[in-house]
């Protein structure tokens, strides 16, 4: 079996960053003390002028961005979800969202998958937060070619737009040359006809393990990658819904707010259907070893794979 | 412009104010009356902007971080041509163009949404820093309350304003002693005020009287001569200033004047126009 290359969401960011820099003079990047791991030190090298590193203080540099955006230029405002998201609600809120100023929130290190840091730094609640916030798009991407591709159309796009990177390497699913990133559409990897699994960011790669081992059971699963969370492809979850009748959603993320929530909110409303959400279940995170706590969590493979069979099984 | 015009069009903002607020029946009369000075010298002497072009791209920006006064800007905006001045009288209501707090969509000549305190200093502090990234000659000019620099972002945005040397940036704090619960050293005490900001490698100027367009014109003046680093100007003024029953008196911060109350300001301040008048 082939070596499965494995890169990081933040590593496409950062790279991302540095390719549209090229193009586009008016992208400016900030960061909060932070540089070397969102990776927007990859930019920061080549275009140190616009590269603006803005201190421990999260909230002033999202007020930063929001006066940039004013002027026309086009911020991409870089910390850890849980300080962007997080520590800065309120000013992603007020000083971004309400206006509709034209930043981009880069936040890294999402999820437990932060690993030994612990639960202060593993934020599992960004997606809900930044989901609530009216005109805000929502962009989680599977694998480091799809992070690329979002940022890329995050620039295009005028307006609030929020995307979650990982610290964690993760398998690359998306390098082949028909790829294509289309913001709002839900990605169909893997057809199938006995459930539909809905899944999001590192836990696509894993879902799609998962459905091997499920065929080989005799269940098949349809697995579709939903990279943008906000605005939801409704269309693809419904249709999937009505093709299989049971739907799974998996999340690196609490079950409250995020992919499975928005999943219900759209499926009670416009084609109930029963709905298993997969995710971290309303606790905090701990340290360890990322993989270990995937596992432990429930989101590795294995974990996965035995959520979707109890379900299926009723 | 001269003084004698400058406090005619001040007296103008206070009518305003409190004709916006009372229709209104809610809002925030005592601080809008505070800087009815300062937001009349920024929009009719300071800065260079054109009502016409709001947006225009090398118009100096102003932020009214201290965004609950928002009648007095509403005001001052209005005088100055950019909506009719009828338009005050819909404050706060339902499809208004002036909502209880700037918004950059509803109303012409804002330059940022602002309301939630400690907030607006901050996109000031971009907008300046966006002029020295390409070179635009445009300032920044930012009013803050005391009572709002309790806020640590004020303090981040300070320090980083400081840090990165932006001389087009303009601080202002309307000093005028009072926030919600009372005197602001009594509820937690912001001062020294000019202090903290040098602190910050900020030039601080203290002025004495805020209410007064020679000592604002002086304090100004000294801010654009000032290079390699941001100005705080801290004026200190007169909560209510100019209407009597409501000067220095923190329970006009946030509530409006009934028909009587308003009926008693609107008259002092025709007298105090007409004063001027004969000058």
């Amino acid at each position: 079996m082939p070596e499965i290359k494995k890169i990081a969401t933040r590593e496409g960011y950062g790279e991302a960053l540095l390719e549209l820099g090229r193009k586009h003079e008016n992208l400016v990047v900030l960061d909060a003390d932070l540089a070397a791991t969102t990776k927007t030190c990859v930019f920061q090298k080549e275009f140190p002028e616009r590269h603006i590193n803005c201190g421990i203080a999260e909230g002033n540099m999202i007020g930063i961005a929001a006066g940039l955006a004013t002027t026309g230029k086009v911020p991409f405002v870089s910390s850890f979800a849980m300080f962007v998201a997080g520590r800065a609600f309120e000013q992603v809120r007020n000083s971004i969202g309400y206006p509709q100023l034209n930043v981009k929130i880069g936040a890294s290190h999402a999820g437990i998958s932060v690993g030994e840091d612990g639960a202060s730094h593993q934020c599992n609640e960004d997606i809900a937060l930044m989901r609530m916030i009216p005109g805000m798009t929502v962009i989680n991407p599977a694998d480091y070619v799809e992070a690329k591709a979002a940022v890329a159309a995050a620039f295009e796009l005028e307006g609030p737009v929020y995307m979650r990177f990982g610290r964690l390497a993760i398998p690359v699913i998306n390098d082949r040359a028909d790829y294509k990133f289309e913001l709002g559409k839900g990605v169909l990897l893997r057809e199938g006809s006995d459930v539909t699994v809905l899944a999001t960011g590192l836990c696509v790669a894993a879902a799609l393990e998962a459905a091997e081992r499920l065929a080989a059971e005799g269940v098949n699963a349809e697995v579709i990658n939903i990279h943008t969370i906000k605005p939801l492809d409704e269309e693809l979850v419904i249709q999937s819904a009505k093709k299989t009748g049971k739907v799974v959603t998996v999340e690196e993320h609490s079950i409250i707010g995020g992919l499975g929530s928005a999943v219900c909110e759209c499926l009670s409303e416009k084609y109930p259907a029963p709905v298993c959400r997969v995710g971290i279940n309303d606790v905090f995170g701990e340290s360890g070893p990322a993989l270990k706590l995937l596992e432990k969590y429930g989101l590795d493979e294995k974990g996965i794979y035995e959520r979707v069979k109890n379900f299926v099984k009723g | 412009m001269e003084n004698l015009e400058l406090q005619k069009i001040a007296n103008e903002v206070r009518k305003g104010i409190i004709m916006s607020v009372h229709a209104a029946k809610a809002g925030h009369p005592g601080g809008s009356l505070s800087a009815a000075e300062v937001f009349t010298y920024l929009y009719f002497e300071e800065m260079n902007i054109e009502p016409k072009e709001p947006e225009r791209a090398d118009r100096d920006r102003f932020v009214l971080s201290k965004g609950h006064t928002a009648p007095g800007m509403y005001a001052a905006l209005a005088h100055r041509g950019y909506f009719p001045v009828e338009d005050l009288l819909t404050l706060r209501q339902i499809g208004s163009p002036l909502q209880g707090h700037p918004c950059i969509q509803h109303t012409p000549g804002v330059d940022m949404s602002t309301g939630s305190l400690g907030q607006g200093v901050s996109a000031a502090v971009g907008m300046a820093l966006s002029a020295k990234l390409s070179g635009d000659d445009y300032r920044v000019y930012t009013l803050l309350g005391d009572g709002e620099i309790q806020e640590g972002q004020v303090w981040e945005a300070a320090m980083f304003a400081g840090h990165r040397k932006l001389d087009n940036l303009v601080v202002i704090v309307d000093n005028n002693g009072l926030q919600i619960d009372g005197k602001v050293e009594e509820v937690c005490s912001p001062y020294p005020i000019g202090e903290k900001f040098k602190a910050f490698n900020f030039h601080a100027i203290d002025v004495e009287d805020g209410n007064d367009f020679d000592s604002l014109r002086k304090a100004f003046q000294e801010a654009r001569e000032t290079k390699g680093m941001p100005t705080a100007i801290i004026l200190k003024t007169v909560k209510g200033r100019g209407v009597s029953y409501m000067e220095n008196i923190a329970g006009w911060h946030g509530k409006a004047p009934n028909d009587e109350e308003y009926k008693i300001a609107m008259e002092e301040l025709e007298k105090a126009g007409e004063a001027l008048c004969q000058k």
